[in-house]
């Protein structure tokens, strides 16, 4: 799909913080010059053409009292098919992306309990047979996310 | 840490806010308690930091933004907290970590994701950081995204699989 300059404006603002109140649609409409049926009409299809991949509340796991961790594997290329669906299979795998390294297979655990990371990440390496490097994060300098559209 | 209550609506919402003008109110009209309290109980989670934000997750491909690397350094102990902070806030860096090194495979110790329409962008952007690093980077190098291979946040187990 093509995105026109009121999609781009769109997809800027929403990427901030959308106020808590009964219609929040409608009051980012105002921000934005739009009428709120046309605002929605268009969140819509760019979350249909998967523009948007996920539109919500980003909850943080670890104020919850679990954690995130990234995690890497050196997965062999003729295995990388067959470990992926193993891998993906876990409803703790929140991301996961294929990378141009040795180490070619990087995903996020997002877990309840901070034991929950280590039992993710043990019986990914039991049922692939392959090393999961965990690297949990010990200092976040930014969190910023937004991109320009 | 979060309640039961917490957990029926944090599970209500994981999917995604309804794109409908009063979202708040089918999402407590499912929980079967009222939009007011509803939108209560997501404040109180919100400053709790439980809830970062409401917001879009963009696709980076789809807007054009098709090259992702993950830039790795390898900066000292002892100046990390200063120059981590340096590159979090260039406006082009959008994730910003120190991690362990996992020796000897990985001696990074510095993670910060870049994004650009292509990899001559990326790799420019990655020459600022080795600008700014300087001496105190001793080894370096980059991961490109080759494919999205999940992409579904986070996930609260079902009460079933939570059991098991």
């Amino acid at each position: 799909m093509t995105l026109d300059a009121t999609d781009r404006a769109i997809l800027n603002r929403m990427q901030d913080d959308l106020p808590l109140i009964s219609h929040p649609y409608a009051a980012v409409a105002e921000e934005l010059g739009l009428s709120e049926y046309d605002l929605l009409a268009r969140l819509a299809r760019m979350k249909e053409d998967r523009v948007i991949t996920r539109f919500g509340p980003f909850f943080d796991a670890a104020a919850m009292g679990g954690a995130f961790c990234l995690c890497a594997m050196a997965v062999p290329a003729e295995k990388f098919e067959t470990v992926l669906t193993k891998v993906n299979a876990h409803p703790e795998v929140a991301h996961n992306y294929e990378r141009t390294h040795r180490l070619n297979m990087w995903f996020v655990l997002a877990t309840e309990t901070p034991e929950g990371i280590e039992a993710a990440a043990d019986a990914i390496e039991r049922e692939t047979g392959t090393q999961v490097l965990r690297f949990p994060k010990l200092q976040e300098f930014f969190i910023g996310f937004r991109v320009a559209a | 840490m979060i309640d039961a209550k917490d957990r029926e609506i944090i599970e209500a919402l994981q999917g995604g806010l309804p794109l409908v003008p009063a979202p708040y109110a089918q999402v407590a009209d499912r929980l079967g308690i009222d939009e007011d309290a509803l939108l209560h109980r997501l404040a109180e989670l919100k400053s709790r930091g439980v809830i970062r934000r409401i917001a879009a997750a963009p696709n980076h491909y789809k807007l054009g933004m098709t090259s992702n690397g993950m830039t790795v350094w390898d900066v000292e102990d002892a100046r990390i907290t200063d120059l981590g902070a340096q590159i979090g806030a260039l406006p082009f860096v959008t994730h910003c970590y120190e991690r362990p090194r996992a020796l000897p495979d990985w001696p990074y110790n510095l993670f910060a994701m870049v994004h650009g329409k292509d990899r001559d962008e990326v790799e420019e952007k990655r020459a600022e950081i080795t600008a700014i690093l300087g001496d105190t980077c001793r080894a370096k190098d980059i991961l490109y995204s080759t494919r999205i291979l999940k992409k579904t946040g986070l996930r609260l187990k079902s009460k079933e699989q939570a059991k098991g």
